[in-house]
Order: C-alpha cells, then structure tokens, then sequence
C-alpha cells in the first residue's frame, strides 16, 4: 500500500501549475539571497557568529529562560508554561475568556499552525483571523501554509485573483497584485479595529532586557501588537537568546538568508504592556512558551543542533526535493529540509520518519543554513534511527525497521565479512550479467537498467598485478 | 497546571549535562562594523531608502518647515497629526497656517479609535535615529508619540537628525546605550513603506502599514 505521503507526492507532482509557482519563486528567492552575500568570507564569518550565538542561548537555554521570566515578569508582561500544544491551547482559550472575547487577529506565527490554534478557537466559538496577506489568502482558501516565510508560495495571482472574486464578490474582479493587496488592507483594517485580541509569533526573545522581538514587512505584525487591548505571544522555547547585542547579526542575517533583503520594513521590539500614561498599545501582554519535544530535543548533543533554527526558510528554497513536490506535499507543518529533520523529532519517527526520505542528500540545506545546522548529517541519523533498535532519544526509533531489509543488509554483512563466499557471489552475478532483468519496476521508467561489467574489481586488480591484501 | 509545566520543562532541560556551547568561538565579533563618514552615511541611508520607494527630503533648521510644508501640500492632505510638544512638534504649531488642519493625540486610541483609523490623513513624528547600512529608522514611541502615529495613518512622515545617523543597529544599540537606558514599551525598527510579495513573490506597497513614509533629514549645518 502506497503511504500518504507518497500519495500527495504524487498528486502535487501532478499540478505542472503549483510546481511553476514554486519553481519561479525558489529561482527568485536563491538569487535574491545570493545578492545579499556578495562575499563569500563575509558570510562565513557571519554563519559563524550566528550559530555561536544560537549555540551559546542553547548551552544555557534553562537560564536564560528563568531569567526571560523573570525580566518579562518585572516589565509586567505575562508568562505561561506549557508542555504540549494542548496545554498552549488552554492558556490561550483561558485568557480569551477572562476578557470574554470573540474576535482574535493574527500576525504570522508556525508556532500557532503547530497548535493548530485557529481550529481548536473556532470549536470555541471564538474567530481567529490570518492578517498576514499570505495566510489571509491561505484562511480563505481553507488550505495549510507551504513554506514557512511565503505561505502562498504555491499560489498564482490567478488564483487568488479567483478566490478574492469568490469570497469578496462585491470586489471587482482583478489580477492586479497591488489592487488585491489593497483589497485585503481595506477588508483587514476593519478587523484590527475591532479585534479584542491579538495574536503573534517571537522571532527572538531576548533574556538580558525581557524582550520580544517580531521581524516582519506588512504592518499586520504590529497592528495585531499595538491595536487590540490584549496581546499574545506563542513561541517555542528554544527562540530565546542571551543579550540584546545578539539581536543585530541574527537579524540581518534572518532576513538576507529568507528573502534577500538587507532588512524588514518593521522590526518590532516589545518590552511591556501599556504603561501609565501611555495612550495605544495593549493593556496586558502575555507569553506562551510552548515545549511540544523541544526539550526532548535538546537532550540529544547531536540533534539539539535542530533547535538553532532561526526559521529563516532558506534550506527550503534551495531544496530539490522541495521545489518539486512543494510544501503540501509533506503533510506537516513545517516542510523542507527543516521540517525533514524537525517533524520526526516531534511527533516520532513511527509518524514522520517517512519523511527523512525526502532528500537526495545533495548538501544545498547545510550549506545554505545561516546557523550552520548540519542538516545532511542530521538526516542520516534519523535515517539509521528509523531502522536500528539501539537506544535513541528520538521517539519511534526502530519503528522503521522492516524485516526483509534488515535480513538483505545481515547477509551483505555476512557475505562481504566471508572472502570465499563473497567472491563467488560477485564472480557469478558478473557472469550472469545477461540474465538480469531490464525492466526493474520505478527506476527503468525513466533510465535504463545498471549493467554489470563482465569481471570483477578483484578480479581487474589481480590482472593489473596488485596482491589481494 | 502553569508550575507544573514549568517544573517538568525546565527539569527536563536540565535532565542532561549542559551541551558545550559550540567549539566555534566568535559569537561577540562585530563582523560589520565600518567607518562610514557623515556623507557616506547620508549615501547609504538614502540609496537604501530609495530602493524601498521611501521618499528623502533634505533640510536644514532653517528650512526644513518649508520643506515639511511642500510635503503636506503635494500630498493634498487634509490633516496632519503631531505631537504638539515636542520641539518639532512646538515649531509647527507656532506656524499652524501653513499646514493641513493640525490634530493632537490628546486621549487614548479608544476615545478616538475610529476618527485614528478612518480620518487621519498623515502622522509627523520624530525619531530616535537612524541606520545608514540598512536605511532604517529608529523609533522609540512615547506618550507624545504614540505607537500607532507611525502605523496606522495611510502617510507617516518622519523626521531625522543627520547627526544621529548611526552605521550600524549593533552601533546604534551600543553609542545610544539601549541596555543601560532599559528598552521602552516598543522600540521601532521602520525600513520603508508598509510592504508585502506575499502574491507571486511580486513586491505591493502599503499593505497594512502607512502606504508612504517621507524622511526629511535635517542637517544641523546647511548641507
Ligand atoms: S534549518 Fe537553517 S536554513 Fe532551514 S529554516 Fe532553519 S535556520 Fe533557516
């Protein structure tokens, strides 16, 4: 039986539209990244000091959170704990209601699609709102975000020329991008103004000064921030860093890495909530610190190396494997090379380590990584934790393992450790090299079959006169 | 729910020897620190600003009401929201005929929510600084100038010191001692015009955040 994941590999391998969509904007995306490093030494030495700086809040991450809370606290800004999404979910439910509010507008956070926030708000009767213009047209269209920075990746200005026309019908029907954008400014300014909550994302949050920095070009980042009486904030708990120093260098190269720009429009740096005398901002800000297997994570000196991720979508862009099959493909909430190693991780590899299938290995990710997370290597492992039975951190290891391949590899191991029997193996399959079949199922639809050469590298060597030892 | 959460969160964290921070050392270089004079700074600011289709204007303290002035006027707006305290602020309401009807932030946004959504043509204010590299503002929003002056009216229009144009934001962190200070409510990075590629990877202005943004950089000396 084929496995879903395959079966949306399929399916989106199918849509020549989707795939155009994503091969342009990847092109685009790659060569605009490119521009922003003209130096290769440069970036090097930038990719150092980011990574030294992630690593750094990572080799004290439980510090620097107690002393998050404590800084968050003191400024008067609302902190909350929580283990699984569930639990993110009820604080967030719990603070809605303690303001008996209905209305929720949204910027842009993965860590409220890893909650699945807007579903679990509307069973409680509460509207939870996309502001962002990529996620707004994703919410219309009932569909899940298929990359991490560009939501609507996948989408054509045709499509959403057609889906704003469905929606909107009092619209006029338009593909002009900047008369869509200004469509959804009119319709969206109406929903800032009379939201009661707003929610966001944390690119960064700072330890040293108690402070949640927001990286963003929309406007709608800021306006979910500043308009509603109440904010909130959901993050992961590994987004934390030591000092404010640290913002700088991460923040030029979160935004060089992602869209190849030197900088956002905003970048928004909250401290407190509404002081006295102050005349807009929120009245209480609250923080939600969302574990969901992060710490799992982190128990792992190798893979901790995950948690780095500044979530900047670059090894997504320059993904193969990505640009063809598109973020959908995946079927989970974070795609691309850091979704391959990520998703596993959280949900186990019984669930998701279908996935570390997903990469030719190619190295682009590595490479590309603004914090240098050695996503190839990181994959391997999770690749051999899916089929071993030693002790792992990682949930479901072994869950992989099938028996035919796991007894094809004991027999390799057996046969190449037994000289005699391995020479004759390799001796009468180049013999019988004209008997092999032609047609071997996937791979002959598109190549021709491997061919055998009539003798052997042992065989070869003696020729030439080199000695078996 | 919250303390036990907490608890078995922080233990888990703690559950492992604490990884080595990576063997890569490096984390405090300044890899881009330059030394950018006054009109290389003013150079780069400007190009950066232009490329994200923000509008320049030079002045100097003798001139730059006129120059604010013509701006308003091009605009045709109608009104203009300031800060009747601040020093700029204080030199505009002294020759409150040359510009748009002026309108003062004089309660909280709820008393006056839908007027600051709806009826605002354009907001002045001041800024903290600048940063040459990225062609960026700084602002520090205050009681006198809000938090929404510079997001919601469709044209912010902002004024900069030319002598408090930093290289860098790490510079500008550390020459204006943001830590020592202690950060306020918001502190403001604004690059540009509100903007999104969210359709086709293809560039639109003005999506949530004010549609234009008018630097009128002020030279304490003629430029
Ligand atoms: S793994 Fe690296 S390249 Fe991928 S999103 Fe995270 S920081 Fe960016």
């Amino acid at each position: 039986m084929i496995s879903e994941f395959r079966q949306h590999v399929i399916e989106n391998l199918a849509k020549p539209n989707v795939r155009a969509n994503f091969r342009k904007a990847m092109d685009g995306l790659m060569q605009r990244r490119l521009d922003q490093f003209p130096d290769p030494a440069e970036l090097e030495r930038i990719r150092t000091q980011a990574q030294a700086i992630r690593a750094n809040a990572l080799s004290k991450l439980p510090e620097l959170l107690e002393q998050l809370e404590a800084k968050l606290t003191d400024n008067g800004i609302h902190v909350h704990w929580a283990e699984t999404t569930e639990q993110a979910n009820q604080i967030v439910l719990s603070i809605m209601q303690k303001h008996n509010a209905k209305t929720m507008i949204k910027g842009k956070s993965m860590v409220s699609e890893e909650m699945g926030l807007n579903h679990f708000l509307e069973a409680h009767g509460i509207d939870a709102l996309e502001s962002d213009l990529g996620e707004f047209i994703l919410q219309l269209a009932h569909e899940p975000p298929s990359h991490i920075v560009a939501p609507a990746i996948h989408k054509s200005r045709q499509d959403v020329a057609k889906l704003f026309n469905d929606k909107f019908p009092d619209i006029p029907y338009t593909e002009n991008i900047d008369e869509l954008t200004q469509a959804a400014r009119t319709i969206l300014r109406d929903k800032f103004y009379s939201a009661e909550v707003g929610l966001s994302g944390v690119n960064f949050a700072v330890a040293e000064t108690g402070t949640l920095c927001l990286v963003e070009n929309e406007g709608n980042g800021r306006m979910s921030t500043t308009v509603p009486r109440v904010h909130i904030a959901v993050t992961g708990i590994e987004k934390v860093v030591e000092k404010l120093s640290d913002i700088p260098p991460l923040l030029s190269i979160l935004t060089r890495s992602a869209t190849g720009q030197p900088i956002t429009t905003y970048f928004n740096m909250i401290s407190s909530p509404r002081k006295p005398g102050e005349k807009d901002g929120p009245e209480e800000v609250h923080l939600v610190l969302l574990d969901n297997g992060r710490s799992n994570i982190y128990s792992d000196p190798e893979l901790l190396a995950t948690l780095r991720c500044i979530r900047c979508g670059a090894c997504m862009n320059h993904c193969p494997v990505y640009t063809r099959i598109g973020g959908h493909s995946y079927g989970t909430v974070y795609p691309g090379p850091i979704g391959i190693i990520l998703e596993p991780q959280k949900a186990g590899l019984d669930v998701h380590g279908e996935l570390t299938q997903a990469s030719t290995l190619c190295g682009a990710c590595g490479e590309v990584c603004p914090v240098r997370i050695p996503i190839p290597t990181l994959i391997n492992r999770l690749r051999y934790e899916g089929v071993r039975k030693d002790a792992s951190t990682t949930p479901g290891t072994g869950s992989r393992r099938t028996t035919a391949e796991a007894a094809a590899w004991k027999s390799w191991s057996w046969s190449a450790s037994h000289p005699a029997i391995y020479n004759f193996g390799t001796k009468a399959a180049a013999r019988l090299r004209g008997v092999l079949p032609m047609q071997m199922s996937a791979w002959t639809n598109v190549r021709s079959a491997p061919q055998l050469a009539d003798k052997t590298l042992h065989e070869r060597m003696k020729e030439m006169g080199v000695a078996d030892e | 729910m919250n303390n036990v959460a907490r608890t078995n969160i922080l233990q888990r964290l703690r559950k492992e020897t604490p990884p080595q921070p990576s063997p890569c050392q490096g984390k405090e270089q300044d890899v881009s620190s330059f030394d950018w004079d006054r009109a290389e700074r003013i150079r780069r600011f400007t190009e950066r600003m232009e490329a994200v289709r923000a509008e320049i204007h030079h002045a100097d303290h003798r001139d730059w009401l006129d120059v604010l002035t013509e701006i308003c006027h091009a605009k045709g707006l109608n009104n203009l929201l300031l800060s009747p305290n601040t020093t700029w602020g204080q030199a505009i309401s002294a020759q409150a005929g040359r510009f748009p009807t002026l309108r003062h932030y004089e309660q909280p946004i709820d008393g006056w929510k839908e007027e600051m959504f709806y009826g605002i043509d354009a907001a002045f204010t001041s800024t903290l600084g600048g940063i040459a590299e990225t062609g960026t503002l700084i602002l520090w929003p205050d009681a006198e100038e809000p938090r929404t002056m510079s997001l919601v009216p469709p044209v912010h229009i902002a004024l900069l010191e030319v002598d408090k144009l930093h290289t860098t934001f790490a510079a500008a962190v550390q020459e204006q001692g943001w830590v020592e200070k202690g950060l306020p409510t918001n502190a403001l990075l604004v690059s540009g015009p509100s903007k999104s590629a969210d359709i086709e990877q293809t560039l639109a202005y003005g999506v949530h955040g004010p549609k234009e943004l008018v630097v009128i950089l002020v030279f304490s000396h003629p430029a």
